[in-house]
C-alpha cells in the first residue's frame, strides 16, 4: 500500500539552530510546518562551536553589519532564552606581543556598532578573572556571554512542536520534488525504519548549514559555499568565569569560553573541500595550535585536563557576484530561488552565525509568508522560549541534580522535579548530575532515539568520565523505551565509541587512564564489542 | 606534539585525577549507612566541577562527611577526596557555627574551665536530666557521655612533679600532649614521660601549646584553627631548633598538624611536618635502627585487640604501634578489621549524627564484643570514647599498655650505653 503523502505549508530542511528557529517562527505564524533532519538536532555546526553568545565585538572592526546584528540578537537571546544563557561578560585582552594601539580602534568600532566596550585596568581584569594571562597589557570588557547551543536548539524545536510543527530526526532528504520549476516537497529516507517517505509543501526552506550546498544541488541550483573548518578543545572543568578573547584581528584559538561545567578553547579556521565536511576528526596539529595559543589566554590551560577535541564546519557563503569566495561575509544570506534561479517554492537560508539564527529564521519565514500570502509579523524576538518563561513556578527541589537540571531545562524542570518517586532522584550521570527523572523527561519529550540524542538533550556522558559509568545506566533507563534489548546494546557500543572518537586526539595522561578503565568495563567486563557495528570497532 | 605541552596535569587536591572508579564511595563509612549522603566521589571531585561553575551548587549534605579520609586511602589515583570536601565546606558553607559547635570545638577553653571544677562538671554531665537538657537545647545527643575531666591538668602535674628532672637526660624530645591528655586523661601523658625517661630521653612541654584545632575545623571555626596552627608551628620551630623531635600520643592531633594545616588551613608547616611524630613511631624507629632497647615485665599478661583509627590508616602508621605492642612477650594481639568507629571527634556527639555514628560503628562493636579482649588499644582518644560507650571493653592507648608492661629498671640498664 502506498503510504499517505502528507501536505504542509512549509518544509524546513535541517535540524540545526537555523532550521529549529525557522520551524518555530513558521509554526508561531500559523503555518503547518514540518522539519526534517538527516541525523540529530544540533548534529552539525550548531553543536560544534564555542557556545559563545557573541557581543559582536569580534566582528566590530571588520564587519560592522554583523557586529550590529550580533549585539541586537545578544540582547534578545538574554531575554527569550534566559535558561540557555549565562551572563558571564567577557574581556578582549592585549598581550605584550599584541599592538596596544589596536585597542582604541577596537573600542571605537564596538561603540559605533552599539556594543558596550569599557577599557579597564589590567589589574582590575586580573581581579575579575583570576585565570587571565597575568602579563596582559590591556583589557576591554564587553557583553559576551555563554550560551548552550543544544539547549537553545531543543527549546526552539520544543516550542515549534507546541505550535503544531512536526519534527523528524534521522530523515535524510534524498530528492527535492520539482514539478514545472516549482519545488513541491521532499523525498526522505527514514534511517531508523529504512522507509522512503514523501512530504509535500507549498514552500521548502533549505536550512541545512554546510550541507545546504548539497540540498541546493539536489534542487538543481547552485549555492557557492566555502566550508571553513574549526577545531576546538573542551577542558575538564571551568578555568575561567568570563569569556576571554584576544584584542587583535581574529586568529586561531583566541576565544576561551566557560560553558556549563567546562571551558572551551577555539577555534582554528581552515578552508576544506566540500567532500570532507562529514569528517569531523581532529588532527594532532590542530590540538597543538589550540593548546599553544590557548595557554596565552589562560596559562592554567597548560596543566588542565582536556576532555575532548571536536570540529565543525561553518557554512560560509560567497556572494553571487564573487564566485571565487575572496570577499566572504559572515552576514546572513537568504536566497529566494524563484527570483534568483526561476525555481519557485524554494528558499535557502544560510551564512550568518548561531548568534543570528533568530534573525535568519525571521528573514526566511518572512519570505515564506510572502509566498504563502500570510500577513503575520514574527513574534520570536519577544516571546520567551519554553524554559525561559519569566512567571513560571520555580522547581521545588533544591538538590544539586535539580539545580543542574534547572540550568539545562529552565522552568521545564518542574515537569520532573515534583515527582515523589525515589528512583527519579537517582543519578544516571554523576559527573553532570543527570537524574533518572531528567532522562525520562528527555526520552518522553525531546525526540530521543538513542544515547547520543540523550547526551545532547541532557549532558549524560559529557562529564569527566565520558560515559564510563553513566552510559550503562542510561542504557538501562532507555531499555524501558525499547522492546528489543539488543538494540540498546548496539546503541551503547555506538555511544562508547562516539565518546572515544572525541577523546582519542587528546588521549594522554589521566584521559588515557580513564579510557583504559572504560574499555576494561565495557569490553572486558561486559563484552560489548560483539554488539558494536563493524565500522565502529576501534 | 611538542614535548613540553601538557606534561603535568595539576589540579587542586588532584581532583582531575579522579577516574570515577567509585572505590572511595565503597569505602566511605557514611555512604554505607546513610543514603542521604552523596558519597565522597559525588561530594568531592564530581561536585567540585559544579562548585567551580557556581558556588550555589554547594550542598549542605557535605556536613555529613566524617573527614575520616578513608576515601583518600582507597583512591588509586591519589585524589585528596576528603580535602576537597572539607575545603568546599570552608569555602562555601553559609551556616555559622552554633553555640553547641563552638562549645564542642573549643576543647581547649572548655577543658580549662572544666578541670577547675572537674567534680562538679563531671557530676553535671553525667546526670540524666542534664543529658536531656543538652540533647534538647544544645542538640548534643543524650546517649553520649562526656569524657570525664581530670581535677589536675597534665601541664600542672608535669610542672610540679616532672619538669625539673628532665634536663638531666642526655637526649630530649618535646611532647605535644593535646587537649585530651591535658584535661581528660593526664595518665597517658604520665605514661609517656615514664617510657621516655626510661629510654634516656628528657620530655619537655612546648613553649605555648594550643589545641591542634581539629575540632575547630570540623565545626567551622577556621580562623581560630589557623591562628592556633600558626602559634603551634612557631612553638615547634623553637623546639626543633634545639634538636628536639615533637612526639605525640594522639593520631588525630598528629594528622591535623602534619597534613590538615597545610592542606586546609594554608598554615605553612613544611619545615616542621617531618619533626612531628607519634611516640610509638618514634620508639619503633629507634628500636629498628638499633638505637633503643625495651625490656618488659615477665609477669605481664594481656589480650589486646587493636583498632585502627581512621587517621592512623591515612598516615599509614598502624604498623608502628602494633609492632611495638607485639614486642611485649605477654601480650596477645588481635587486629580488628580496619573500619571507622563512627564517632569522628565531635561528629558523633551531635544529636543529628548519633544514629549514623552508631550504625557506622556497629560491625566494630560486634567484633569487639565477640572477641572479649582484656582491652582494645587504639591511638585515637575519640575512638576510645566511642568504643567504651558502645561496648563493655575498656580502651587504652598503646603508650599506656607499654608503660604498664615496661620493666623500667632493666630498660634504663639496657640503654645506658647508647
Amino acid at each position: 500500500m502506498e503510504p499517505k503523502i502528507k501536505e504542509y505549508d512549509v518544509i524546513v530542511i535541517g535540524g540545526g539552530i537555523t532550521g529549529a528557529g525557522t520551524a518555530r517562527d513558521c509554526s508561531m505564524r500559523g503555518l503547518k510546518t514540518l522539519l526534517v533532519e538527516r541525523l540529530d538536532f544540533s548534529y552539525g555546526a550548531t553543536g560544534r562551536n564555542h557556545g559563545l553568545l557573541h557581543s559582536g565585538a569580534r566582528y566590530a572592526v571588520t564587519d560592522k553589519e554583523s557586529a550590529t546584528e550580533c549585539i541586537q540578537e545578544n540582547m534578545i537571546l538574554r531575554k527569550i532564552a534566559r535558561h540557555c544563557v549565562e551572563e558571564t561578560d567577557g574581556f578582549f585582552i592585549t598581550l605584550p606581543e599584541d599592538d596596544l594601539a589596536y585597542q582604541r580602534t577596537f573600542v571605537d568600532a564596538c561603540h559605533a556598532a552599539g556594543i558596550r566596550a569599557d577599557i579597564i585596568d589590567p589589574e582590575e581584569a586580573k581581579r575579575l578573572e583570576p585565570s587571565v594571562n597575568p602579563t596582559l597589557t590591556g583589557a576591554v570588557r564587553i557583553p559576551d556571554a555563554s550560551i548552550d547551543p543544544f539547549r537553545l536548539t531543543m527549546a526552539n524545536i520544543y516550542d515549534a512542536q507546541l505550535h503544531g510543527a512536526e519534527t523528524l530526526t534521522y530523515h535524510e532528504v534524498t530528492d527535492i520534488i520539482i514539478n514545472q520549476n516549482r519545488v513541491e516537497g521532499v523525498r526522505c529516507l527514514d534511517h531508523i525504519t529504512g522507509q522512503t517517505k514523501e512530504f509535500r509543501a507549498k514552500v521548502t526552506i533549505n536550512a541545512a548549514g554546510i550541507w545546504g550546498a548539497l540540498i541546493a544541488q539536489k534542487a538543481g541550483v547552485t549555492v557557492n559555499m566555502f566550508p571553513a573548518r574549526g577545531a576546538l578543545l573542551i577542558f575538564g572543568h571551568r578555568v575561567n568565569h568570563m569569556v576571554i578573547n584576544r584584542c587583535r584581528k581574529p586568529a586561531n584559538a583566541d576565544i576561551l569560553v566557560p560553558d556549563d561545567t567546562v571551558c572551551v578553547i577555539g577555534t582554528t579556521s581552515d578552508r576544506v573541500p566540500m567532500d570532507t565536511v562529514d569528517d569531523m576528526r581532529v588532527t594532532p596539529e590542530e590540538v597543538e595550535v589550540l593548546l599553544r595559543e590557548g595557554e596565552k589566554l589562560a596559562p592554567a590551560l597548560a596543566s588542565t585536563r582536556i576532555l575532548r577535541a571536536y570540529a565543525g564546519v561553518r557554512p560560509l557563503v560567497a556572494a553571487d557576484n564573487d564566485p571565487s569566495g575572496r570577499s566572504i561575509s559572515r552576514g546572513i544570506v537568504c536566497l529566494d530561488h524563484e527570483t534568483r534561479d526561476g525555481l519557485a517554492g524554494f528558499i535557502t537560508i544560510t551564512g550568518g552565525k548561531m548568534m543570528t539564527y533568530r534573525l535568519m529564521a525571521e528573514d526566511a519565514t518572512n519570505m515564506a509568508c510572502g509566498k504563502l500570502g500570510v500577513d503575520k509579523k514574527s513574534e520570536t524576538a519577544s516571546t520567551p522560549l519554553p524554559g525561559s518563561e519569566p512567571d513560571a513556578p520555580k522547581p521545588a527541589k533544591k538538590t544539586v541534580a535539580f539545580k543542574a537540571a534547572e540550568g539545562r531545562h529552565g522552568t521545564l524542570t518542574t515537569a520532573f522535579s515534583l515527582t515523589t518517586d525515589i528512583v527519579d532522584d537517582a543519578l544516571v550521570c554523576e559527573c553532570e548530575h543527570v537524574s533518572v527523572g531528567e532522562v525520562n523527561f528527555a526520552i518522553n519529550n525531546l525526540n530521543v532515539h538513542n544515547l547520543v540524542n540523550l547526551r545532547r538533550r541532557t549532558r549524560v556522558g559529557m562529564g569527566t568520565c565520558q560515559g564510563e559509568l553513566c552510559a550503562a545506566r542510561a542504557a538501562g533507563v532507555m531499555c524501558r523505551q525499547h522492546e528489543d534489548a539488543a538494540n540498546v546494546k548496539t546503541d551503547l557500543a555506538a555511544f562508547i565509541n562516539e565518546r572515544w572518537k572525541g577523546a582519542q586526539p587528546v588521549a594522554w595522561g589521566d584521559n588515557m587512564a580513564e579510557a583504559q578503565l572504560t574499555a576494561t568495563i565495557y569490553e572486558g567486563l561486559c563484552g560489548l564489542n560483539q554488539y558494536a557495528r563493524k565500522e565502529e570497532v576501534q | 606534539m611538542e614535548n613540553e605541552m601538557q606534561l603535568l596535569n595539576i589540579s587542586e587536591y588532584n581532583f582531575e585525577q579522579c577516574l570515577k572508579c567509585s572505590i572511595c564511595t565503597v569505602y566511605c563509612p557514611v555512604s554505607g549507612v546513610n543514603p542521604l549522603y552523596p558519597g565522597p566521589k559525588q561530594a568531592g571531585p564530581d561536585g567540585e566541577r559544579y562548585r567551580l561553575k557556581d558556588p550555589k551548587f554547594f550542598n549542605e549534605q557535605l556536613k555529613m562527611c566524617l573527614n575520616c579520609k578513608r576515601c583518600e586511602v582507597a583512591c588509586p589515583s591519589g585524589v585528596n577526596v576528603g580535602d576537597i570536601i572539607q575545603k568546599a565546606r570552608m569555602k562555601y558553607a553559609s551556616h555559622k557555627p552554633k553555640l553547641r559547635d563552638q562549645m564542642l570545638a573549643n576543647t581547649d577553653l572548655v577543658g580549662s574551665m572544666a578541670t577547675i571544677v572537674a567534680p562538679v562538671a563531671n557530676f553535671f554531665t553525667s546526670l540524666g536530666v542534664s543529658k536531656e537538657i543538652l540533647h534538647s537545647v544544645m542538640k548534643i545527643d543524650k546517649h553520649r557521655t562526656f569524657p570525664a575531666y581530670a581535677s589536675q591538668k597534665f601541664e600542672t602535674w608535669f610542672k610540679r612533679n616532672a619538669q625539673s628532672k628532665q634536663d638531666k637526660y642526655a637526649k630530649h624530645v618535646s611532647f605535644f600532649h593535646g587537649c585530651y591528655v591535658n584535661y581528660n586523661f593526664p595518665q597517658l601523658g604520665k605514661d609517656l614521660v615514664k617510657i621516655m625517661n626510661a629510654c634516656g630521653y628528657g620530655v619537655h612541654l612546648l613553649e605555648n601549646e594550643k589545641c591542634c584545632g581539629t575540632a575547630l575545623i570540623a565545626n567551622g571555626l577556621y580562623d581560630q584553627a589557623r591562628s592556633q596552627g600558626e602559634s603551634n608551628m612557631s612553638s615547634m620551630r623553637s623546639a626543633i631548633s634545639k634538636g628536639r623531635t615533637i612526639v605525640t600520643t594522639s593520631s588525630t592531633c598528629t594528622f591535623t598538624m602534619r597534613d590538615e594545616y597545610h592542606h586546609l588551613l594554608d598554615v605553612d608547616n613544611h619545615d616542621v611536618r617531618d619533626h612531628i611524630t607519634l611516640a610509638t613511631r618514634f620508639l619503633w624507629q629507634l628500636i629498628d635502627e638499633g638505637k633503643l632497647k625495651l625490656a618488659f615485665r615477665p609477669d605481664f599478661k594481656m589480650r589486646v585487640a587493636y583498632h585502627t583509627a581512621c587517621h592512623m590508616e591515612r598516615m599509614g602508621w598502624v604498623v608502628y604501634s602494633t609492632q611495638l605492642l607485639r614486642m611485649i612477650p605477654g601480650l596477645e594481639l588481635t587486629m580488628l578489621e580496619s573500619m571507622c568507629c563512627g564517632i569522628s571527634g565531635t561528629y558523633g556527639f551531635k544529636a543529628e549524627n548519633y544514629e549514623t555514628s552508631q550504625k557506622i560503628g556497629a560491625p566494630l562493636f560486634a567484633a569487639i564484643d565477640a572477641l572479649k579482649p582484656d582491652c582494645v588499644s587504639t591511638d585515637c582518644e575519640t575512638c576510645k570514647w566511642q568504643i567504651e560507650m558502645s561496648t563493655s571493653v575498656k580502651v587504652l592507648n598503646p603508650i599506656s599498655i607499654i608503660a604498664d608492661a615496661l620493666d623500667v629498671e632493666k630498660t634504663i640498664e639496657l640503654n645506658k650505653n647508647h
